[in-house]
């Protein structure tokens, strides 16, 4: 079991929080809240060592489309890595819908 | 791969001191032996599940409690409340000495986790009606075999003596499961304290009311019956002026440690059970 | 090509197996009512996994939520059963147990609550061995006193079912739901297989195993109260008439009844599941 964190630059507030998933067997959770400061930080709770390069990879891509100031928690039971940006673009879909949403 | 222990016998033998054999009932199954028995200034009903190689049913022949055994305990408990009704009801002692659940098809079939629930229905209901009810760990407690006699009481005593095993699965048959050796499951236990099949560990937890010091429970002296009955006298009076529920494996000392996170949940839910 | 009234059935049914258990809880609650307790962001999680190298969940794998069905108050507490198999370690078992226990508080004071209980459970977390079982006796307790005020509603509709000490929960409700692909039973095919061998019970056999404990078998041998289809809408339905019909004695009272069904049982050649319906059924 392994515990990444990784910080992004950000230009928006994030207003609400959300969360999506199981850690189930090859699934993950994702907990994304208003971060404390004003960069987004991310902790990665994994069950697979040695995977750091891949997770920054997709982290990487996540957060040159997304530029919350966000909180977010994973926890990772072995998701591939199509299913962690699955898991985020439905996150980053309900966050917008939801700032929208606001006005 | 170990074998599995041999058969226990000591449930029978601390029936046998605490009351006297000549006062067991002789009521069928032979698995389920009760006895009315003074305790102090009243008298008490014992209950045992004990062993039988002759059982009915093959996979409940060393200890187990099985079908017959678990509705046979439903029978006694509810006996005793319908006795008791119009009158101060007697407190009700459950000796544990059990190796777990019987594993079987039949047991499946017929529904043993049925039989189950009736007689922790039973044991939860003679405590609701009033019954100070005490469970006595002798020997093993172990998972399906504790939840339907003894882990309703609310008041557990058990003897500090490394027959008394408590836990989820007994060793050996955790160890296939996990495909682990028993010594590797021990150590794992030695880290992770709820793991422990030890009673010093359990104890920790704060689920018990008294861990009795001194006392063999595989060889017990005539004045170790004498010492555990002065502890179930003092177990009895305190449960008969407690409240009738479980609620002292939450606020015992040891608890606000060994179940921290229970009370911080139970508190959480409460904080937020009314809408805001 | 015309569309058939089955086949419109056929594709408005909605699965309630394929839901989480988050969406299982909102599912059977009045729409607009579900307002989760200490949920994912309480971060309320095992003490117990990380130091055996499993990643905890932030529920811990079970949704406690509250609202209502058919307008009553309610609380459903739900199990995730893709975490850990749905299995009850210390936190998610204080879920469970203080929920009802709550709802027992508010019954007592004249405030009535209506339980559900949505099982998808293996029993046990082994990895927290004594602290899941003393929390699964702190439910059995919450339900026999909850029972005094309020009927208990418990559905199994897998596709892990209900086992260990949680099928004697299951056991202890007033009303029980479940759906063919259930199974329940005290202990899982794997473990009896393992301890009594594989004459006795070959886990990978299928049908055998839901001849035996399958929500079907059950229903028909008077171990489950209604047989469901995997639809959301009907095991919703289930639950409010189970609140709103009188309930029956729970049959974990039935003591004598249970000893004299069994009592016909040859030990060494009981009967064929089949028979055993015959046997022991609702009759036609």
């Amino acid at each position: 079991m392994e515990r990444l964190t990784f910080t992004y630059p950000a230009r928006e507030a994030v207003a609400r929080r959300v969360h999506v998933g199981v850690v189930g067997s090859g699934d993950l959770e994702v907990l994304l809240e208003p971060s404390a400061d004003s960069d987004a930080h991310v902790a990665v709770t994994t069950s697979v060592d040695g995977f750091g390069t891949v997770w920054k990879h997709v982290l990487d891509r996540f957060f040159s489309r997304f530029e919350g100031a966000a909180a977010i928690e994973i926890n990772d039971f072995g998701a591939t890595p199509g299913v962690v940006l699955l898991a985020s673009s439905r996150r980053r879909r309900r966050c917008a819908r939801e700032q929208h949403a606001r006005g | 791969m170990s074998a599995d222990p041999p058969v226990s016998t000591i449930g029978l033998r601390w029936l046998e001191g605490l009351t006297g054999s000549a006062g067991i009932l002789d009521l069928p199954p032979r698995t389920v032996r009760v006895a009315d028995v003074p305790l102090g200034p009243e008298v008490a009903r014992f209950i045992a599940v004990v062993p039988d190689p002759d059982n009915r049913f093959p996979r409940a022949r060393a200890g187990e409690v099985g079908l017959d055994e678990a509705l046979g305990l439903a029978r006694e408990v509810r006996r005793t409340i319908a006795e008791d009704a119009r009158r101060r009801p007697r407190a009700i002692i459950a000796l544990v000495d059990v190796t777990s659940q019987a594993y079987g098809r039949r047991e499946e079939l017929l529904g043993i986790h049925l039989a189950g629930a009736a007689a922790v229905d039973a044991y939860a209901s003679a405590r609701l009606a009033g019954h100070p009810l005490v469970a006595l760990l002798v020997g093993k407690a172990i998972s399906g075999g504790f939840l339907t006699h003894g882990y309703q009481a609310s008041r557990i005593l058990a003897l500090d003596s490394p027959e008394v095993l408590v836990h989820a699965m007994s060793k050996q048959a955790a160890a296939r499961v996990t495909r682990r050796t028993v010594e590797e499951l021990e150590q794992l236990g030695e880290r992770v304290a709820p793991m422990a099949y030890d009673v010093r560990s359990y104890a920790k937890l704060g689920l018990l009311h008294r861990l009795i010091a001194g006392v063999n429970a595989a060889a017990p002296a005539p004045q170790d019956f004498e010492r555990v009955r002065a502890e179930l006298i003092a177990a009895v009076a305190a449960a008969r002026a407690g409240a009738r529920d479980l609620s002292t494996r939450l606020s015992s000392a040891a608890a606000q440690t060994g179940r921290a996170a229970s009370i911080a949940v139970r508190s959480r839910l409460a904080e937020q059970w009314d809408a805001p | 090509m015309s569309s058939t009234p089955e086949g419109e059935r056929f594709l408005a049914r909605r699965s309630f197996i394929e839901l989480n258990a988050r969406e299982r809880a909102r599912a059977l609650l009045d729409p607009g009512t579900f307002r989760e307790l200490a949920g994912p962001f309480d971060r309320l999680k095992s003490p117990w996994l990380p130091l055996q190298g499993v990643v905890a969940q932030a529920d811990d794998g079970v949704v406690i939520a509250r609202g209502s069905i058919d307008g009553e108050s309610a609380v459903v507490a739900s199990i995730e059963g893709a975490y850990q198999g749905g299995s009850v370690g210390e936190v998610s078992g204080a879920k469970l147990a203080g929920a009802l226990e709550l709802a027992l508080r508010d019954c007592e004071r004249g405030r009535a609550v209506r339980p559900v209980l949505l099982l998808e459970t293996g029993g046990v977390r082994l990895q927290e061995a004594n602290l899941g079982l003393a929390a699964i006796a702190e439910v059995h307790a919450a339900i026999v006193a909850l029972r005094r005020h309020v009927p208990v509603v418990a559905v199994v509709a897998g596709m892990v079912g209900c086992f260990g000490g949680m099928s004697l929960a299951a056991a202890l409700c007033s009303h029980l739901i479940v759906t063919r692909q259930a199974r329940l039973g005290m202990n899982g095919p794997e473990v009896i297989e393992q301890e009594a061998g594989l004459a006795e019970l070959d886990a990978a056999d299928r049908a055998l195993i839901w001849a035996l404990m399958g929500g079907e078998q059950r229903q028909a041998t008077g171990f489950a109260d209604v047989l469901v289809e995997d639809d959301s809408d009907a095991i919703a339905a289930q639950v409010r008439r189970a609140f709103a019909a009188p309930a029956p004695a729970p049959r974990s009272e039935q003591v004598e009844g249970l000893i004299a069904r069994l009592a016909g049982i040859d030990g060494e050649r009981p009967p064929e599941p089949a028979a055993l319906r015959a046997l022991w059924g609702r009759g036609t």
